[in-house]
């Protein structure tokens, strides 16, 4: 007997929240981008490639992606210290890292292209909408990269396996409790670049997870595809 | 690439003329958007646009024992930051010079308008008073970061409503919000920055300008209703002395400047805040 | 290779280089699709990988942000965005950052730094005047005489290329300075002769104006709406209305 038998906010198992997603929102940038899942928006800006100081931290063979990601502090409810913590910076190295494995980072060697997540409200998947944003910033910005990459996180709320969740979803504590999957998957390879897993899970059932993650990430791209020739997505607006 | 000497020259030399290469005059604003709703997990947002620059404000609140020179008031603190996506001059790190003197600016200009009224924000007086945190964030660079933080500022305060506080356990409810403003009076404090740029002056610079500047003197001005024009506070920054005169000028722009651009502003923010 | 080889093959590659992109690109009538990264552009046995695109089977898939070209059996992608990306033969125009006893450090956009050895200057500069000739902050055309992984060389050995003095500098998208400049400069011919103006483009996007007030103003908010209207068609048109002082 399931616990879960309906989300929370009635959207379907395999349904995301409204979409927003929009590019070019930061003039000084050299690409930028927007993108929220319902209550939790991420903007992303990209400069580069550039060189990169101090010159020991150069690559000779290839450039680096420096990825920071940041929340405002105004951006949860109980008010979140400003300055770099441990957790974020844990997110900003495994975004930048699903990031880097499209680029062609052998083309500009010794260059550093900065990639800035920031979060402006949050309510769950921040590091996934941030690396959304920061996949159209990096397009924009005429970053050469063999695809895009499309991020969501998977949960495991109860038995059942469900894409994008919120924070309520988070916390659910009834039945096997809540699992919280972070995939980011390349668009055309479908390979996944980033994985991050909290909770617990049967070996037999992960697959599914897996699968849910493919349609989901899917369903994100086409989104990054249109936002990028030009369409201001708002699925809030009514 | 950083601002080339020709470039600041013909700012220089067109300013004796008072004139701009954006075509405005000296003493004029670019547009100014202001919105709200940025993040409904905080107490109140606000967005700010002059011209290109933006910047995101919000506040948050808690509680906290007060001052002890202070014990039936409410407390503040202000904190700004140049998001490294403003612009490519700016690294990641700890707050650097200027954002730390914006956050300050900013602060005391609403300080000392007594836009707030601190009493309002008092708990339990000598034990625990409502504290009110201001975040500034920028996030594209196109000058006069200064002015629009403070607007930010003060449409974030007018925005804020009281979080749910719970009067037995003592404990605030974040996450869920009462109806109730903040204590705040009709003395909105409008900040303008006046630039020296050759011996010159001029309001709200572009970055090219500001980068051109040789000094800066932030004013923030408020006005109850039909009575004086008060001066809250002053800053003077950057090198460049401010002669007398100039100072004589300098007041008498602001408050041309007040009179011309402040009430569109004020209605701005009060039509978002209904 | 002799000094005299060098600059002839230079001044081969600075032909070739004065349109980096095809000439087509100037031609808007043409429908070009905008795709992104991972797009499949077309399918097709005979079809060939250009410029930022890959095979794959019989597919042609975009590796970067752009529009669609096909010349005969080629299909590439034209960049719209994105930092200078800097070629042996261009000229650009850079800001002098630093002064080192042998030479100037110039930053030219893009993901390099660059350096103009006092070697390089067509006259002799003493050592101890290197700043009189440009410093910090002066600007000067040059031409990218090699590009290293260590960084950029520079060169003034070649016409029209020194300090750049008075007037103003303006940024525009690299990517659009072919048709600011127009086939065999007709564009910008057009616009420094309404404008009374001299004009000179860097192929790194920056593009020095110096006229009289009107004039260079003008002229800076012509460059603006071709960077604004550069797929549109009838571009041409837009602009010859506009120099004779018509809106947007």
């Amino acid at each position: 007997m399931t616990s879960y038998p309906k989300r929370i906010d009635k959207r379907k198992f395999d349904e995301l929240r409204p979409i927003k997603a929009e590019v070019g929102i930061i003039p000084n940038a050299d690409g930028s981008a927007l993108f929220a899942f319902g209550e939790t928006v991420a903007i992303a800006a990209v400069y580069g490639p550039k060189p990169l100081h101090p010159a020991h931290m150069q690559n000779p063979e290839r450039g680096i992606v420096r990825c920071n990601y940041n929340m405002l502090p105004f951006s949860v409810t109980e008010r979140a210290k400003p300055g770099p913590n441990r957790r974020s910076k844990e997110i900003s190295m495994v975004a930048g890292n699903a990031l880097a494995s499209v680029i062609d980072l052998e083309r500009f060697p010794g260059t550093v292209i900065d990639v800035e997540i920031m979060i402006l409200q949050a309510n769950a998947s921040t590091r996934c909408a941030g690396i959304n944003a920061a996949a159209m910033a990096l397009a924009q910005a005429g970053v050469v990269m063999k695809e895009l990459v499309s991020s969501v996180s998977i949960g495991k709320i109860d038995d059942k396996i469900v894409a994008d969740v919120t924070k309520a979803e988070e916390d659910w504590e009834e039945g096997e409790g809540a699992t919280d999957i972070a995939f980011t998957m390349t668009s055309v390879t479908k390979e996944i670049t980033h994985l991050q897993l909290d909770g617990k899970i049967q070996t037999h059932r992960f697959m599914e997870a897996v699968d849910a993650a493919k349609a989901a990430c899917e369903k994100i791209h086409q989104y990054q595809i249109r936002a990028l020739k030009g369409e201001k997505i708002n699925e809030n607006e009514k | 690439m950083k601002i080339p000497n020709i470039n600041r020259f013909k700012i220089i030399d067109l300013l004796k003329e008072g004139k701009r290469l954006d075509g405005r005059k000296p003493f004029d604003f670019r547009d100014i958007e202001i919105e709200t709703g940025i993040s409904v997990n905080a107490e109140g947002t606000a967005r700010v646009k002059i011209g290109k620059t933006e910047v995101i404000v919000g506040v948050k609140m808690g509680t906290q024992e007060p001052y002890p020179d202070h014990e039936d008031e409410g407390t503040m603190v202000t904190g700004m930051e140049f998001s490294p996506m403003a612009g490519d001059r700016y690294e990641n790190g700890p707050p650097q010079m200027d954002s730390i003197e914006v956050a300050r600016v900013v602060d005391r200009g609403i300080r000392e308008s007594k836009y707030i009224d601190w009493k309002k924000l008092c708990i339990k007086e000598g034990e625990k008073v409502w504290s009110i945190m201001i975040d500034i964030y920028c996030i594209n660079d196109d000058g006069n970061v200064m002015d629009a933080s403070a607007i930010g500022a003060v449409t974030a305060l007018k925005m804020s409503r009281f979080p749910k506080y719970d009067e037995e356990t003592g404990k605030v409810l974040y996450g869920e919000f009462t109806d109730k403003p903040l204590p705040l009076t009709e003395h909105i404090p409008f900040t303008m920055t006046f630039h020296k740029i050759g011996n010159k002056l001029l309001l709200d610079p572009n970055r090219d300008e500001e980068d051109s500047s040789d000094g800066r003197l932030t004013l923030a001005i408020s006005q109850a209703s039909k009575k004086d024009k008060m001066i809250n506070s002053m800053q003077k920054g950057g090198i460049t002395s401010i002669t007398c005169e100039e100072m004589d000028e300098i007041i008498k722009e602001a408050e041309k400047c007040y009179d011309k651009i402040f009430p569109e502003i004020e209605k701005k923010i009060k039509r978002l805040s209904k | 290779m002799t000094e005299r080889e060098f600059r002839e093959d230079m001044e081969e590659k600075t032909e070739m280089n004065e349109n980096n992109y095809s000439e087509e690109s100037y031609d808007t009538k043409k429908e070009r699709k905008l795709v992104v990264p991972g797009e499949v552009i077309i399918e097709g046995e005979d079809y060939l990988p250009g410029d930022f695109t890959r095979k794959e089977g019989n597919q042609v898939i975009s590796n970067r942000y752009g529009l669609v070209e096909t010349n005969g059996r080629v299909v590439k992608i034209i960049p719209i965005s994105g930092v200078f990306e800097p070629r042996r033969g261009n000229n650009v125009i850079g800001r002098v950052e630093d002064i080192t006893f042998s030479g100037w450090m110039m930053d030219i956009g893009g993901p390099y730094s660059a350096f103009l050895p006092l070697m390089e200057c067509p006259r002799f500069i003493n050592r101890n005047n290197i700043d009189e000739f440009a410093g910090i902050g002066d600007i000067m055309a040059v031409k990218i005489a090699g590009v290293k992984k260590g960084g950029i060389d520079l060169t003034l050995k070649f016409r029209g290329l020194g300090v750049l003095e008075d007037g103003r500098l303006i940024k525009i998208n690299p990517h659009k300075v072919p048709r600011v400049i127009g086939k065999e400069g007709s564009m910008i011919n057009l616009i420094k002769d309404s404008t009374k103006t001299e004009i000179n483009v860097g192929q790194n996007g920056y593009i020095w104006i110096k006229g009289d007030l009107a004039g260079e103003t003008k002229a800076e908010e012509t460059i603006n709406l071709i960077v604004k209207e550069s797929t549109s068609s009838g571009l041409t048109e837009k602009i010859e209305n506009f120099l004779k002082g018509g809106k947007e």
